[in-house]
């Protein structure tokens, strides 16, 4: 797939907005994306947009501009970002269009995200008895990894206390305050193991990213950034996924592991390949699960890994870089792009503070969200 | 003594001198899934049969709720003052499936992988005509 590039990134910022609504911060992003390509909204041939909780994304066109130009709705949870990408490059690469723009963006309520059991065709009972909390699944499936593999409660939380200092130097993060161990384990427990500041929280935020035909790139970017696979997977029979009042007996692989195996043949590459990482932070312990799901290391070598700094800016393999959901927070819509869009910036080396020194080429990113579902991209300079 | 009326009918059998689980299993595959539903997810076929689940099985995982959910959808106590915390795991009950089901026990240090479970029906909330609702839960075996 390399016939697609980025050639144009906005971002606004994530955290809370008083008086903003989503959609008006997913237009900050189309602009800041337009201009960071030197382009206008009447050049975009197609946009793929959408949100979980902040309305149509189609309905922007009347902020940006009646062009009539193709407008489809993406809704797909947790992946609707990654959806919006995947069908704009899908767009591309068959020749159907050659610019267009993918825009996620979003606007949540205070507090855990609010189930829907009969919106995810579960049962009414599932929720009213106080289960179907996706903080549940998240606590439930790192208690048993740490128990399987020896992560330890330490390593939990500096996860988030690299999150955290990686925010504190993100002029779009969410959290800008630096947090100590101590602080992250001390504060209240919420599902144990998992304690609140080992959790993000929904929040707001938007993100448009401009794609066009690789062959035409430089017309609109002196850096542009390839888009090598996007890919988007769903849970296959036995995996352990969030929102499920049973499980198989025997355990099979999760839609991430899928994803990114897939994600990785498509682009002809492998794990080992990869300078940087944006990996689906929901909770700390994710990060976690999330580098062996992805293929980066074996299960348990993550205990060695974060306690040594190898995930930091500076390590040897960098991971969320901008801080991640724990520090910018999940507006579900946009978050999958976020992670694309700091990749973007540190391919061009434009991350500033937090730009990684190892020169990276490659950059790949993950998320991960209900009920069960994947999206993996892998960028190349 | 009020009338207890369960959660939803169809999830457990209420009232019942033997409570179970009520599950369905897949005449093709003999997949076992709950609560009950017309499709297999292992071998997409459609020929589900009612099963009623085993009361017994060990901890698989677990956590413990320590804020209220969000109510709705939780019809249980989510005053922050007076809210109590509680166990949610998956329980593995042999030769069937695991089930997530609440905890009667919500102290981490009463709680371990492997250990022994069974099944119980705790009360949840009272309804507006004054019944008590309840639900499934299991119990770490003394
Ligand atoms: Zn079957």
């Amino acid at each position: 797939m390399d016939d697609v590039a980025i050639v144009g990134i906005g971002m606004h910022e994530f955290g809370r907005h008083d008086g903003m609504s989503g959609q008006d911060q997913g237009v900050v992003a189309v602009r800041r994306a337009l201009a960071d390509a030197g382009l206008r909204w009447e050049d975009m041939e197609f946009a793929f947009g959408g949100s979980a909780a902040a309305g149509a994304a189609d309905t922007m066109v009347s902020k940006l501009g009646l062009t009539g130009l193709q407008f489809i709705n993406v809704s797909n949870g947790c992946a609707t970002g990654g959806s919006a990408l995947f069908s704009a490059v899908n767009t591309i690469k068959s020749g159907t269009f050659d610019l267009g723009i993918a825009i996620g963006y979003d606007k949540h309520e205070r507090g855990a995200f609010r189930v829907n059991t009969r919106a995810s065709g579960l049962g009414d009972w599932y929720g009213k008895s106080g289960l179907a909390l996706t903080t549940q699944f998240f606590g439930m499936k790192i208690n048993r990894y740490m128990e399987e593999f020896g992560i330890s409660h330490s390593t939990l939380a500096k996860v988030s206390v690299k999150a955290m200092k990686n925010g504190s130097i993100n002029p779009m993060a969410w959290r800008r305050k630096p947090l100590s161990e101590n602080e992250v384990l001390e504060s209240r427990m919420l599902s144990y193991p998992l304690t609140q500041y080992m959790f993000c929280s929904p929040g707001e935020g938007g993100v448009a990213l401009v794609l066009a035909r690789a062959d035409r790139a430089k017309d609109y970017c002196d850096t542009p950034i390839h888009l090598k696979s996007a890919v988007v997977r769903s849970r296959r029979f036995g995996s352990f996924e969030v929102m499920a009042p049973s499980l198989a007996l025997d355990r099979a692989a999760g839609p991430t592991v899928d994803a990114s195996a897939a994600a990785f043949e498509a682009a002809g590459m492998t794990p080992a390949d990869m300078d940087i990482a944006q990996l689906q932070d929901t909770e700390s312990g994710a990060e976690i699960m999330h580098m062996a799901e992805c293929g980066f290391c074996e299960d348990g070598e993550q205990e060695e890994l974060i306690q040594s700094g190898a995930t930091d800016i500076g390590g040897s393999f960098p991971i969320n870089t901008d801080g991640g959901c724990l520090a910018n927070g999940e507006p579900v819509g946009a978050s999958g792009l976020r992670q694309v869009y700091e990749n973007v910036l540190q391919l061009r080396g434009d991350a500033g503070e937090r730009q990684v020194p190892n020169d990276p080429h490659t950059a790949f990113t993950h998320v991960y969200g209900a009920p069960g579902i994947s999206g993996v991209t892998i960028l190349s300079r | 003594m009020a009338t207890q009326v369960p959660v939803e009918e169809g999830v457990f059998s209420w009232p019942s001198d033997d409570p179970r689980l009520l599950g369905s299993r897949c005449a093709d595959c003999g997949t076992v899934v709950f609560p009950r539903q017309h499709g297999c997810p292992r071998c997409t076929g459609s020929d589900m049969r009612d099963t009623e689940l085993g009361t017994h099985g060990t901890l698989w995982t677990w956590t413990v709720q320590a804020f209220p959910p969000k109510a709705p959808p939780f019809i249980g106590d989510a005053d922050p003052a007076t809210f109590e915390p509680y166990g949610v795991g998956y329980v593995e009950l042999p030769g069937e499936v695991k089930v997530e089901a609440r905890l009667t026990e919500s102290d981490p240090e009463k709680l371990s992988v492997g250990q022994e479970m069974e099944l119980r029906i705790v009360p949840l909330t009272t309804d507006d005509e004054g019944n008590e609702v309840v639900t499934f839960a299991f119990a770490p075996v003394s």
